[in-house]
């Protein structure tokens, strides 16, 4: 049956994706909801919590409030909080309960923006999505108010887009890919804020090209694209060879700018279906770091792994830059792999797994006989495996 | 760099000198922010008390997260499922067959069925008015063997009669049934954790010896449900009385409560009750109240002036608390509390203290996030929140008292006191490891 986990977990939601992505940019973000949306951001999905003092609230719903559509109440709340707080910005991130009262984030975030002068970011989010749709919109939208100009470009430089600790922990990952591409020749502008300068992501635009790391960046590089004519190459560096392949790509994206070569923006494609032989090994996770560890398996060890992805972009993103993907509502995914939310349907797939690479709630799922591998994601199992996630950047 | 933006932040007011509260309104309501101290219980971890049940959260993703999680930490993954709501069930409204099938679902796929299983509904159905009948109805039919019972994670409704907090502690004890079989046992009701064997409730208790039971000793669900045999129950939790006292009149069982207090007439007093009640001859117990109150002494020699912080999920009577240490000499300068529910207690305190420059802060105020949490001064904190606010290591790691009960309570707490003024912890590992006491694979 579908929407049943009777063994695994959730992963992290679209709401909580929206202060992930934007923790360290000086906002004020807040969550539209009773209780409890905070406790879980900030416990299972938030690793920096404890130290600093990122602006992450909840509006603290009441059912009368709700019942009465007592929007009143949201704005003169947070208009009060902004002018004690001063943040750079506000950003205010839907739940379930707003979303059946037809609450009107996006109008609400327009009149606290008139009333406080502070750039204000209404993200409509509903608790019923993955953290993927919640932080790719929040990134986006935060480069719409924020990033300046970038007709002009700086040479031989790059973002790196979709850094969350949702996907890549607070381990070091982020830092080891800027000094891989810094080793590489390329200048990172700004990273799409993991460890990232405000000041340099203003200047994003100016780059000349992007790297996007995870699904979560997808959205905000498209824009750069359209907007700033910014080619853009999806894969995470794991492994010598993907390395290899993601430099040659970004500098050959960089040395023609303007032609259009849509094959190249994903680096793992083609290689890893063309050659695919079905070995039952399956990784199960968010689809870009997925891919990219299928496609670094490939180069180091000659097996196809088949990845299966939970996380799905979202219905705002239609996925038609990539020609040759069989694209089932993810940039990432291939004709072989699966775009799969639901634990009995995981299951079925992988009964007669080898190999199953997946986080470790995933391994009351998998069948006995099947060699596990330890694979933990925050994005699934929060903080529970935190110490055993691996900088794949620097250790593949 | 979230250093660079956030660091120059202006320290703004919070705080109110105790004489300046108004104990009916303390603080104004607004954004909240969560501290990162986790302690005390959620719902998932309270459930978990019943032997042999299995809990089925039915929630959208992002609420789901939480719980599921928690469970996960606990190593109960086996005894946990969830059922996700989507718009379409919304839009469509078939929740109740998503509740029916998806509960129905995991019943079959589980090996061994539960005992009981416990349903958490959620903010979502309660305004889109599930036929909560038709669902429980449906599964009892169909699952004959297994014992239903209906709980709460609707935190919208925390305003709104009993908290989800308070409905925990009642639906615990739901699935009792009531028999005419009584015996002469006594149920401790309400509480996450065991009652310590040396308080002075169950010194009395054991004077008669009557047998003691509670949630969290028993073992299998048949030893659960012995519970609605026993004539009394006691409960000394604020959270659970509500909650008890609509069981024991289900049940046919008499209620004594006698709620935590660090008053020693006060303790005097409900021990007299407590003793009326199972015909103890309160003259022949031993209160140890002079052993408490050497202990105490002994720990204001050691502790001398050092600031105290304490807040409310230490103890359900933080002024209670700080009115004992204030009057044997300590120096409690900090109390953090959202509200204040022991309002007689607190005039009390503000008349005696007035004059005394000791703070209430609220703990989800949004300055409480950005203020700075260094301190001029060694603190020693008494809960996880003064811990994590006043940045101590010096601190005694409790939540919701820790069993501790009477005068007993109070010279456990005076060693506590000595013990975390002399020797550090590490607060940052300790107080973010969710539901203290619970097993925790973190």
């Amino acid at each position: 049956m579908k929407q049943i986990q009777t063994f695994t977990s959730t992963y992290t939601a679209d709401v909580s994706g929206v202060p992930s992505a934007l923790y360290e940019l000086g906002g004020m973000i807040i969550m539209h909801d009773a209780s409890g949306c905070n406790s879980t951001y900030n416990t299972h999905d938030e690793p920096r919590w404890y130290d600093s003092k990122s602006m992450v609230y909840i509006t603290g719903l009441t059912e009368i409030e709700a019942i009465m559509g007592d929007d009143q109440k949201l704005v003169d709340d947070i208009v009060s909080a902004a002018k004690d707080l001063k943040p750079r910005f506000i950003a205010i991130a839907g739940t379930p309960i707003p979303m059946i009262t037809g609450c009107d984030i996006e109008a609400n975030a327009r009149v606290i923006e008139a009333e406080t002068g502070i750039p204000t970011l209404g993200i409509n989010t509903n608790g019923m999505h993955s953290y993927v749709e919640g932080a790719g919109e929040a990134l986006l939208q935060y480069a719409k108010r924020f990033v300046k100009d970038g007709t002009k470009k700086r040479e031989k430089s790059i973002n790196i887009i979709g850094a969350t600790p949702i996907d890549f922990s607070v381990n070091g990952q982020i830092e080891s890919i800027e000094k891989f591409l810094n080793k590489n020749g390329f200048d990172v502008i700004s990273n799409f804020a993991l460890n990232c300068d405000v000041n340099n992501i203003e200047n994003a635009g100016e780059a000349s090209v992007n790297l996007v790391i995870s699904s979560v960046g997808i959205k905000l590089a498209e824009y750069f694209k359209k907007q700033y004519k910014t080619p853009y190459v999806v894969g995470v560096p794991y492994g010598k060879k993907m390395k290899e392949m993601i430099i040659d790509t970004l500098n050959y994206k960089y040395h023609n700018v303007g032609e259009i070569n849509d094959e190249l923006d994903v680096i793992f494609s083609s290689d890893l279906s063309k050659n695919f032989k079905n070995e039952n090994i399956f990784i199960i996770g968010e689809s870009v770091t997925s891919k990219s560890l299928a496609k670094a398996i490939y180069y180091k060890y000659g097996h196809t792994p088949i990845v299966i992805s939970g996380v799905e972009l979202g219905n705002t993103y239609h996925g038609d830059i990539v020609k040759d993907l069989t694209v089932r509502n993810n940039v990432a995914l291939e004709k072989q792999d699966y775009f799969l939310e639901d634990e009995d349907e995981i299951a079925k797939v992988i009964k007669s797994a080898k190999i199953v690479i997946a986080d470790p709630l995933y391994k009351p799922i998998v069948p006995k006989d099947t060699i596990f591998v330890n694979h933990p994601h925050e994005g699934f199992s929060g903080r529970l495996f935190r110490k055993n996630i691996i900088n794949l950047i620097d250790n593949f | 760099m979230l250093k660079h933006v956030l660091d120059n932040k202006e320290e703004i007011v919070v705080a109110k000198k105790i004489k300046d509260v108004n104990p009916e309104a303390p603080f104004t309501s607004g954004l909240e922010y969560g501290c990162p101290a986790r302690g005390t219980w959620n719902i998932v971890h309270t459930g978990f008390l019943i032997p042999e049940s299995h809990q089925v959260f039915v929630c959208a993703s992002n609420c789901l997260r939480g719980v599921v999680l928690t469970a996960a930490e606990m190593g109960e993954m086996g005894r946990f499922s969830t059922v996700t709501i989507k718009e379409n069930n919304v839009l469509d409204g078939d929740m109740e067959d998503l509740l029916i099938d998806g509960v129905s679902h995991v019943i079959d796929k589980l090996k061994k069925k539960p005992k009981a299983i416990l349903i958490y509904t959620s903010c979502i159905h309660h305004f889109m008015a599930l036929d909560m009948n038709l669902c429980y109805t449906t599964l009892r039919k169909k699952y004959p063997k297994i014992k239903f019972t209906d709980c709460y994670m609707n935190p919208i409704m925390r305003k709104s009669g009993m908290t989800p907090d308070e409905l925990m502690r009642r639906q615990l004890y739901s699935l009792l049934d009531k028999t005419d079989k009584k015996d002469n046992g006594i149920n401790i009701c309400g509480n996450n954790y065991k009652t310590d064997d040396t308080s002075d409730l169950i010194r009395i208790i054991k004077m008669s010896k009557i047998k003691i039971r509670d949630i969290t000793m028993c073992k299998t669900f048949d030893e659960y449900q012995d519970m609605a045999k026993s004539k009394l129950n006691i409960t000394y939790l604020p959270v659970a009385y509500k909650g008890m006292d609509m069981i024991s009149k289900k049940l046919g069982q008499e209620l004594l409560y006698i709620p935590i207090s660090y008053d020693a007439d006060t303790i005097k007093n409900y021990l007299s009750k407590l003793a009326d009640k199972i015909n103890v001859d309160i003259k022949k117990f031993d209160f140890k109240d002079k052993e408490a109150i050497d202990e105490l002494k002994k720990a204001k020699e050691i502790i001398g002036n050092t600031a105290i912080a304490i807040d409310y999920t230490f103890t359900p009577a933080p002024f209670s608390l700080a009115k004992l240490l204030l009057d044997y000499g300590f120096n409690v300068k900090k109390i953090y509390t959202d509200s204040i529910s022991e309002k007689d207690i607190f005039k009390e305190l503000q008349d005696k203290y007035g004059d005394r420059d000791i703070l209430i802060y609220p703990t989800v105020n949004v300055a409480m996030r950005t203020n700075d949490r260094k301190q001029n001064e060694k603190y020693l904190a008494l809960g996880q929140k003064a811990t994590y606010f006043t940045n101590t290591n010096n601190f005694v790691n409790e939540v919701e008292c820790g069993g501790h009960y009477g005068f007993d309570g109070i010279k456990i707490l005076a060693k506590n006191m000595i013990n975390a003024f002399k020797n550090e912890k590490d607060a940052s590992n300790l107080i973010q490891k969710k539901g203290l006491g619970c097993s925790c694979i973190l």
